[in-house]
């Protein structure tokens, strides 16, 4: 609750933001570059921005009371539903790419701290710096250089699914999961093919700060005075790293993760373009592009939204990992 | 079995640190009978607890032992492999240590943590070994085991922690018991029930027990031989009575001097040569002229409260009031409300109710915020409880007691400024060449004697001191006790001594207030509080302080129970 005013803040700002920048949607729309003054003076006024801005944000903020985001003029449809429709595609993208992270991340900083200023500790750092270093459409056109060009290992970098595969019926819009609900393990394994790539190439940007803070955190566990206290019982030296130092080091990792989740949904673009994936970041930026207001302040309004509902489910696993920490 | 349980021959231990190497242990010796409780005495870097831990393995990665042998039944135990190190670990020796609540690991329940420990050594179910942490808990003497068990330390007293730390530690059965330090940090009533504990459970079950401790008259009263150690080398061994009576080499001297017992005066503090100097000093120092009539009092305290929204009110109802120069102690358990009716005081927070007049002026109405501005800010200045965190680390020891001079006298950089700091520094003792130090690159000592000096930089007259010494090495706080009433007598500056250590606050101050829940108990006249306690709790707080030279063959015999006298008997 005590975040609507934030939400209700970034809207007016987008909106807002969207008036100022250069370009006229009407122009744009016009039939064609010939079209008249008196053809272009129509649709704005059929868009209702002949109407001073402040009277058009109320119109704006009264639609979005009531749940309509308006119409984008690119796709000619709700802009509710677009983004209904594509924001599966970049959930299921940023996800599996957060999974992919963390599964590596997390090893790597524990092996790290465990032999601090070793070959292992300075490689896991090598590997971090290239991940940071390298931008996401040269190490995602790399990778498909890799896997697809010279390996063949990989399917062609098109979208979800390639053409041929019959889509399962839509119930979570995750299509891996579709897959494995009906049952067609073929569909799944082309799907998750389809995945893979993109997902490795936003993880190998995000590794670099889960693995340090990882690495960062753990050797803060391991050398406190608990760790010694278990050394001094004589517990397993599994018992120790895992139980004892990994679980509290973890705890900053949750918070680190879900500000790396909500910066990749956002920013995933360059992945999204370079794969063609059909995700609400590409969506977005094309209506950009042409001065499509709505759907950009959609896509504002539902990013904020889902930071918001990420920092949630934080502070609420945060509670379930750390007893001291009451909601 | 013959022989000792543990015998330490001529242990050097290294720490190769930034700057080299460092012998933190030079060439130490000494032996441990079963079921013997041996105190390690020494100050911070005396090198007794590097002991403990290189005899339990535990030492930092940097240390390294470089020469001599440990014995544990028979076995040199520095040449074992770390992994073979882990059966000794807990099922043979165990450790407890220092700050209870950081040695347990705060996300995990209790319960499971003593189970842990069973399970790394018995091959038991799960549901055993809870059992087993259960009767542990009763062995420890926990209130409500059962419902301790799924505690996480953060909802325990740090006494409670230290017993379920103490039930990690015994789980096993091991034969030997290093406590290192194991009441610091504890109030002086849970120290002694904690210590009476340990012993009970170490002579019942035949532990043989170091007790590593900086504090001359806990070793005192629990242990049957006493170790001086410092600076790495052990220079006396004895029992504790002859050790403190008539101790033998020059540091135990002084170390025994400086040690405060429910005689000593603040000129006893030194050893004999030293002493001549203090008190030259002192009747150096003119009487104090009395008040002039219709002066008004210093401070006047009415019926201070302070409430915060939850629980029961910190402070209820305290009224004190204390004349120009003169010294009341206030002291109390952790939570008594002592530090925030100091803090009142100082009016670095707000009371809740009561009026605070200083010096005739009503100052408690003013908000804490913008007290900085009042005209009294330089009258009534504080040193902190801990010297470390209290100073700037990105502040020069100059910059430090400039500061004050800076933002309350109006004073700006320049000649006269150096001087004053100068001047400020010379009266508290540190010596010039260490104001352009940093607090990192400062002992302890020099520490807290640059907190006192940036207090009395603008001259206050009541200065507050919160736990001034409790941070210090016992030589170390001899010399800021003397310190500080010297500055009394030369300034006729009040001071308001906020403590747990009853012997320290019976030598400093005229007066002592006592706090408890907070209310105030009970006060008086310190000598006559300290030595005939009217109320059952004050009795409690002075019966608790471990003496030197009190009783301690009442507490001896209670401690020798029959356990010690079967192991002896082995």
């Amino acid at each position: 609750m005590s975040s609507l005013p934030a939400l209700f803040g970034v809207l007016v700002f987008t909106f807002l933001l969207m008036r100022v920048l250069p370009g006229d949607p009407a122009v744009f729309f016009a039939s064609g570059p010939n079209a008249g003054k008196e053809e272009i003076e129509v649709i704005r006024k059929q868009m209702g921005l002949d109407k001073p801005v402040p009277q058009q944000l109320l119109l704006y903020l009264y639609d979005v009371g009531r749940g309509n985001l308006g119409r984008s003029l690119m796709t000619g449809q709700a802009v509710t539903t677009d983004l209904r429709d594509r924001l599966p595609a970049s959930l299921e993208l940023t996800l599996t790419a957060l999974l992919i992270a963390l599964v590596s991340a997390i090893p790597l900083g524990v092996l790290a701290a465990l032999k601090p200023g070793s070959v292992i500790d300075h490689g896991v750092r090598l590997f971090c710096a290239l991940g940071v270093c390298v931008p996401t459409f040269v190490s995602g056109l790399l990778l498909i250089y890799v896997f697809y060009y010279l390996l063949g290992l990989a399917p062609d970098p098109t979208g979800r699914i390639d053409v041929f595969t019959s889509l399962p019926p839509s119930r979570t819009g995750f299509l891996t999961i579709d897959f494995l609900l009906a049952g067609d393990l073929d569909g799944w394994w082309a799907a998750f093919r389809q995945l893979i790539l993109p997902a490795a190439t936003m993880a190998l940007f995000v590794i670099a700060p889960l693995a340090r803070i990882t690495r960062a955190s753990m050797l803060v566990s391991l050398g406190s005075d608990f760790v010694r206290t278990a050394r001094s019982v004589g517990l397993s030296w599994w018992r120790i790293v895992v139980t004892y130092a990994l679980r509290n080091a973890i705890l900053p990792v949750i918070t680190i993760a879900g500000i790396v989740f909500s910066t990749m949904l956002g920013a995933n673009v360059l992945v999204e373009k370079v794969y063609s994936w059909p995700g609400v970041a590409s969506y977005a930026l094309d209506a950009l592009l042409s001065s499509d207001y709505a759907p950009v302040q959609g896509f504002v309004l539902l990013m904020a939204s889902i930071f918001v509902v990420v920092n949630l489910l934080v502070d609420v696993l945060y509670g379930i990992a750390d007893p001291r920490v009451s909601i | 079995m013959t022989g000792p349980l543990l015998q330490i021959e001529d242990l050097h231990v290294t720490f190769s640190t930034r700057r080299g190497l460092v012998e933190a242990v030079r060439g130490v010796t000494l032996s441990l009978d079963q079921g013997e409780m041996l105190g390690l005495v020494g100050e911070s870097g005396s090198g007794k607890s590097v002991t403990g831990f290189a005899t339990t393995r535990l030492l930092d990665v940097a240390g390294r032992v470089t020469a001599g042998r440990i014995l544990f039944r028979g076995q040199d135990i520095t040449k074992i492999a770390d992994s073979d190190f882990r059966v000794l670990h807990g099922a043979a020796m165990s450790m407890i240590f220092q700050n209870p609540r950081a040695a347990l690991n705060p996300i995990r329940a209790v319960g499971l943590q003593i189970a842990d420990a069973i399970l790394s050594h018995k091959r038991m179910s799960k549901e055993d070994a809870a059992e087993e942490a259960l009767k542990l808990l009763r062995a420890v003497q926990i209130r409500d085991p059962e419902k301790r068990m799924t505690a996480y330390p953060h909802e325990l007293s740090g006494g409670m922690c230290q017993r379920v730390m103490i039930a990690i530690a015994i789980s096993c059965n091991p034969m030997l018991l290093i406590a290192d330090e194991p009441t610091t940090g504890l109030d002086v009533t849970t120290q002694k029930v904690v210590m009476d504990l340990l012993v009970r459970i170490a002579a019942d079950r035949g532990m043989a027990t170091i007790l590593i401790t900086h504090d001359l008259g806990l070793a005192a009263r629990y242990c049957q031989r006493v170790v001086v150690m410092e600076q790495g080398r052990l220079v006396e061994e004895a029992a504790p009575q002859t050790l403190f009576r008539h101790p033998r080499h020059a540091y135990t001297r002084r170390l025994v001097a400086a040690s405060p017992t429910a005689t000593s005066r603040i000129a006893d503090l030194v050893t004999d040569d030293e002493r001549s100097h203090y008190l030259a000093m002192l009747a150096a120092c003119k009487p104090r002229p009395a008040p002039a009539a219709g002066t008004p009092l210093l401070l006047d305290v009415k019926n201070l409260a302070k409430r915060y929204d939850q629980g029961p009110p910190a402070v209820a109802d305290f009224s004190m009031a204390m004349a120009a120069g003169e010294s009341v102690g206030l002291v109390g358990e952790s939570g008594s409300g002592k530090t925030t009716t100091s803090r009142m005081i100082c009016r670095l927070i707000d009371p809740s109710e009561g009026t605070i007049l200083f010096d005739g002026e009503s100052i408690g109405h003013l908000p804490a915020r913008d007290f900085h501005r009042s005209p009294v800010r330089k009258d009534i200045q504080i040193v902190f409880q801990d010297p470390n965190e209290s100073l700037n680390p990105r502040f020069t020891a100059f910059d430090c007691i400039a500061h004050p001079l800076l933002r309350l006298s109006g004073m700006r950089p320049g000649d006269v400024l150096r001087q004053r700091v100068e001047q400020c520094a010379q009266r508290v003792g540190l010596p010039a060449e260490l104001l352009p130090r940093f607090p990192h690159q400062l002992s302890g000592g020099q520490k807290a004697r640059v907190g006192i000096a940036r207090a009395i930089a603008c001259q206050p007259r009541l200065l507050v001191l919160d736990e001034p010494t409790a941070a210090l090495d016992v030589s170390v706080q001899a010399v800021v006790l003397q310190l500080l009433d010297r500055l009394r007598r030369e300034d006729d500056l009040a001071l308001l001594f906020v403590s747990h250590d009853l012997n320290v606050v019976r030598m400093m101050c005229d007066r002592t207030i006592v706090l408890r829940n907070g209310c105030v108990v009970e006060q008086g006249e310190s000598r006559a509080l300290f030595d005939n306690p009217q109320t059952a709790y004050t009795r409690e707080l002075v019966d608790a302080v471990p003496h030197i030279g009190g009783a301690p063959a009442a507490a001896a015999a209670q401690v020798t129970g029959p356990g010690v006298n079967n192991v002896r008997s082995l």
